[in-house]
Parts: C-alpha cells; structure tokens; sequence
C-alpha cells in the first residue's frame, strides 16, 4: 500500500468513533438524497408519461403562427410591415389529402385527421355546449386516449352506421340522457341533427368528460356545412421524444401550426426544471452539512498529528504528500458514507415503492407512490458527497502542511 | 566549492514581540568527510543551529549553502527533497510516528524516496536496527521500547536513506555510557569507513574530543575561531 495511504488509514483507525459519526453523516445524507430523487423523479416520471398517453405528441391546427409575408415585401426588399396579425379566418387545412397523405408518407407514428367544431347538443330541455370532433374511427382509435376508457357502449360502435355518437358520461348527465337516447346536436350555423348515443366514456379530465362528443368525419363536416374539410390532425410518434423535430418538420412543410406536447406543456417542463434545481440544492445543503463532520475530524487529526506532520515534513516529505494525506482521510471517509449511503437510499426506495394506499381522487385511485429507481441519482448523491468531503478535507490540510516543522518540534521541546 | 555546508553571518532571531536571537552571525564551513562536534552550554543555540544547517527552519539573516547549493534560493519542494536525500537528521528528543514500529518508522523515509523495493527496504531497515542493538525490538512501537531504544531508532531512520550528511542532536544524550559507545562509534565509522559527514550536538567533552573539530556556541555565536584537532 502506499506510504501516504497507509499513514492516512492508521490516522482514522486512530479515531474509530468520531470516524464512525462522520461516516453516518455523510450515509444519511446520501441515502436521503438518493431517496428525494427516486421520490420527485419517479412523480415526474409519472406525470410526463401520463401526458404522452393523453396528449397528441404534434397537433396540427389550420391556424398560422405569423403573418403571410405582404406582397410589397416580397417585391422590396427594404419594406417592412409589421404589427400584421396572422389570418384566423380558419378555413381549414388547405388539400387535405394531398396533406394527409404527404404525413403517411414519412411520419414515424400513427395520425388522426379530424374535424372539430363547435355546437351544442340538447336532449329534452337541457343543453350543453359541446367541442364536436369528427373523426374516421379506424385513425381515431390509435391516437385518442378515450377509446379504452368506456363505461358504456364502444368507440368502435361509431362505424356501425351514420348518425351515432358518443360523449362524455359527466356530459350525458347534464343532458340527463342515457346510453341509447337520442340527443340533438345544433351546429354553430344553426344546423339540427339526431344522433344516437352509442358510447359514454369516463377519462377522468373533467373538460372532457363533460365537452366532447365523437361522430363520424362525415357526420361532423355535414353538421358544420363544411364537406370535406379537416382542420385538425393528432399525431401519436412511436418516438414521444421525437415531437419537437417532427412538429417543426410539419410546420416548414406544411406552413400549419404544429404543436409538440413539450411545447403545449412548456409551463409544465419548466417547473419541472425548477424543481429539480431546488432539489438538487437542497441535496447539496445536507452534503454541506454533512461535510461539516468531515471537516471536524480532519481538523482534529491535524492538530492532533501536528508533531507527527513536522516529524514526516523534516524527514523530507512535501507539502503536497501532506495536504493528499489529509484529503484522501477525508475522501475516504466521504467514500465509506456514500457507500452506505448506497445501502440505506436503496433501503428507503425501497421501503417507499412498497407503501400502499387507497386514494380515490376523482375516480383516479393512487395505490402507490411512482418511484424512479435510477443509477444517476446514487452517482449524483455520491459525487456531492466526495466534492463535499474532498474541500472539508482540503481547507484544514492546507493550513495543516504549510506549518513549519520547526515551530512545532520548538514548542514540543 | 568542495565544503558540504557554507554559512556567512547566518542568524536567525525569533520575531516575537521581545525579538528573540536563537543564532547570530555565524561563519562556518564544513568540508566533506568531517567529524564535527557542536559544544555550548544549554540555551546557546545549538539546536537552533542545527536546524538551520538541516534546512528545517529559516535564517532571518546572512547564507547557507548545502552540497554546494544556495538553501535561500531552493523551494520548499527541493527543501524538501534534499533533506530527503542529503540530510539525516537525529533530534534531541526522538521523534518517532507513535503508531508504527521500529522497522516502519526507519522505512518511512525509504519509502518516500522510493528507489528501494520494498524487500530491499525492510532488508535494509532490519539491519541498520540490528547494527544498533535493537535486533530483538524491531517489531515494537515507541512506547514499547526505552528512551535509549527510541533514540537509536531515530538514529537508524536517519541513516536510512544512507545520506551524505548527518545532523544528530545530542544523540547520545539519553544513553547509559555502553549504548553511547555504541551509537559514538556508529557515527564515527560513518565517518571513517562511510566517507559521511557527521555534525553532532553534545555536552560530552571527552566525546567531543574524540571528533575532527569543536564548534562552541556561547549566547548564539561562535566562540573559538575553529580550534581543529
Ligand atoms: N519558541 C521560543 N520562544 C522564545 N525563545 C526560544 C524559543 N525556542 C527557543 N528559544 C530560546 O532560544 C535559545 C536557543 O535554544 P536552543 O534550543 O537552540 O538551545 P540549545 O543550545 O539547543 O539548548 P539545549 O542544550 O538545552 O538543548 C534558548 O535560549 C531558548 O530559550
Ligand atoms: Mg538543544
């Protein structure tokens, strides 16, 4: 082994119990710090996978994010116009085919094309404002989070025949109608027509549970007098992380506005963010704590070892081989705590990932706390508590090997 | 230049709130193979002095050259590494690492040397012990063996690094008159077989007498002008 190594093991078996406290330190530490992590990463986990199940991954609207360039622009260079608005008329998305199938062609997922409209649907005297979407049921079910969440009827019973729909069961109760009912949609023109209640769907999203209503493509484009005009396209990418690239590939190509989930959700990602920083601070905070026993320890050891260190120092060891004595004591105690660290924060994980409870939350029942068992959050953890045991080390093995041998071996005299 | 240690006017006052003057203005040179004694009543400064000569502390005033080389220019790295290399030093109270053994403790500077293998160093180590009567002692740590056992185990760890150069602080001073015997004529065969240089402290005049020259301090400073035997 080598010298400084050996010096340095017989220094800290020299001091087992103050050793042994530090040593806890750091483990609780590490171990807390890798329980948080497992604790908010796993929620976050949770929550960002939900939202790939449930949101398109591109959405693409027939609005425009900017202004068309004007024709004086294009024409002179120098002009510029601004303060433009984009154009809102909704028109809808121009040569939907052609569109559709330039999509098919090249986009790594499944896509919807659909039709939504505003209107409102009544049964009886009650009404209840509804986003009308009209979808092709075979493209629909690969991309819509509703299609395994009936408590009634079936998506796929929307196929069976024109005029069927189906709505949200939170919505069929404001209208006080039931799976069969006939109910009435009225477009925002002003156009009547029946409709067969032939699914209920519960998702759990009260907006909508209660203001959806699926029917056919067809349906939709004559209830809203507008005949083959889609307006909206949901795309599911096998690759969820690809949405960005995909959303942004559509909207040069196609000039439409695409969305990806990260974008909609960008509020979302960015407390996420915050999180984790106020996370990660917080970690840093207890290994600053803990790094405190450290530097007790290792200052007591120099002091105590002050005539040893002129000993070494005189005999012709440097600076250097002292000031790595001290740190690698330090290091070595950071070591050992983060290594237990490893034991109790896979305990604790462990230990939470196995609690169980009944939760019911707007029919959403958590029975577990989501848990993310991840390698980064041990070397994380661990790589605090060296950093932290490294500089508690350093700071009191400067001072320690810039003594003068001589100043002490006169005093010791 | 072929003296091991040159000094001119070296001092070195303690620079307390009353200055305290340890050495003052001391001229001497030290050629190679010599056999020096330090003389001096107590608190005239020969340890002080010896600490100067053993790049252990500072001058405040005056120069030191070891081997040749001007100690004021050196970095503490080189310092450090000629007292490694060059110096074997001997304190008056012995200063051994309380938790190692004899054989350890005389190692410590072979091994931060490094030009042994470490059978080559506990070979070494055991019988320079042996050479000093510690044959039986060797596995002990120093509060296990005598005051005298503790001073030869310094003695052995300055000779470790086989040094051209040994500085010994009254080396025989906590010894019964057979182990001073032993240790005097362990320096002396340095000297005259070796071809070392030895510098020792001592308050022995018959000792003394037996050495190639005296240096007597008084009050910090030299008193004879280099009585040669
Ligand atoms: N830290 C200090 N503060 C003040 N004075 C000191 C200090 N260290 C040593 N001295 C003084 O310096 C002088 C020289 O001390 P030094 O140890 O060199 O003497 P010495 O000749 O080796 O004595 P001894 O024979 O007793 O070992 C002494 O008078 C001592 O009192
Ligand atoms: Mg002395």
């Amino acid at each position: 082994m080598p010298l400084i190594l050996d010096i340095a093991f017989t220094h800290i078996a020299g001091r087992a119990r103050q050793t042994v406290v530090a040593v806890i330190g750091v483990a609780v530490g590490v171990g807390f710090s890798i329980a948080m992590a497992a604790l908010m990463q796993g929620g976050q986990d949770d929550f960002v996978e939900q939202l790939i199940d449930t949101m398109p991954h591109v959405q693409i609207t027939d609005e425009r994010r900017s202004a068309a360039r004007q024709p004086a622009e294009q024409i002179y260079q120098a002009v510029e116009i601004s303060g433009l608005r984009p154009r809102d008329d909704r028109r809808g998305i121009i040569n939907p085919t052609a569109a559709t199938a330039w999509l098919d062609a090249w986009v790594p997922g499944t896509f919807s094309a659909t039709l939504r409209a505003q209107g409102v649907m009544r049964y009886r005297s009650r009404e209840a404002s509804a986003s009308i979407i009209g979808v092709e049921p075979e493209d629909e079910r690969a991309v819509s989070p509703i299609v395994g969440e009936f408590v009634r009827g079936s998506f796929d019973a929307l196929a069976s025949g024109g005029n069927n729909v189906v709505i949200g069961d939170r919505m069929a109760e404001r209208l006080g109608a039931k799976f069969g009912d006939t109910i009435t949609a009225v477009s925002s023109t002003g156009l009547t027509r029946s409709f067969r209640i032939v699914g209920l769907f519960h998702t759990g999203t009260t907006a909508r549970d209660e203001g959806e209503a699926y029917m056919l493509l067809k349906d939709a484009q004559i209830l809203a007098e507008r005949p083959n005009i889609i307006n909206d396209v949901t795309v599911k990418l096998r690759n969820p992380y690809a949405s960005p690239a995909v959303a942004r590939r559509i909207e040069a190509e196609l000039g439409y506005k695409a969305v990806s989930w990260q974008e909609a959700n960008e509020g979302i990602m960015e407390a996420f963010i915050v999180r984790n920083i106020i996370m990660y601070t917080v970690v840093a905070a207890i290994m600053v704590v803990a790094g405190f026993g450290i530097f007790n320890i290792i200052s007591t050891i120099t002091h105590e070892k002050a005539r040893d260190i002129a000993i070494m120092k005189s005999l012709g060891f440097g600076q250097g081989d002292m000031q790595r004595m001290f740190v690698i004591e330090a290091v070595a105690i950071g070591g050992a705590g983060a290594a237990f660290g490893w034991l109790l924060g896979f305990g604790l994980t462990y230990a939470l990932a196995s609690i169980r409870f009944e939760l019911d939350a707007g029919g959403q029942e958590i029975t577990e706390l989501p848990i993310a068992w991840s390698v980064l959050h041990y070397l994380i953890a661990s790589a605090f508590a060296l950093g932290s045991a490294a500089v508690a080390g350093y700071l009191p093995a400067r001072r320690a090997a810039r003594l003068n041998p001589v100043d002490i071996i006169r005093g010791a005299t | 230049m072929s003296d091991l240690i040159a000094t001119r006017n070296l001092t070195r006052v303690l620079p307390e709130t009353v200055p305290v003057t340890l050495v003052e203005e001391i001229t001497l040179s030290i050629g190679k193979n010599e056999f020096v004694a330090i003389t001096g009543p107590s608190g005239s400064g020969k340890s002080s002095l010896l600490y100067l000569l053993g790049l252990l502390d500072r001058p405040t005033g005056g120069e030191l050259a070891v081997g040749g080389q001007d100690a004021g220019s050196m970095s503490e790295r080189e310092r450090a590494r000629t007292r490694l290399a060059m110096i074997g030093f001997v304190f008056q109270f012995h200063f051994l690492l309380p938790e190692f053994s004899a054989l350890d403790n005389v190692e410590l500077p072979m091994r931060k040397l490094a030009s042994l293998s470490r059978p080559q160093m506990r070979e070494r180590a055991a019988e320079i012990l042996s050479s000093l009567g510690l044959a039986e002692h060797m596995k002990k740590r120093p509060d296990q063996l005598s005051g005298g056992q503790r001073q030869r185990v310094a003695l052995a760890r300055a000779l470790a690094n086989d040094p051209p150069l040994v500085l010994a602080d009254e080396p025989t001073g906590s010894l019964d008159s057979a182990s001073s015997e032993q240790v005097f004529s362990i320096l002396e065969a340095m000297v005259r077989e070796r071809g070392k240089t030895v510098v020792a402290v001592t308050h022995d005049v018959d000792m003394a007498n037996r050495m190639d020259r005296r240096l007597h301090l008084i009050d910090g400073r030299l008193a004879n002008a280099e009585a040669t035997a």
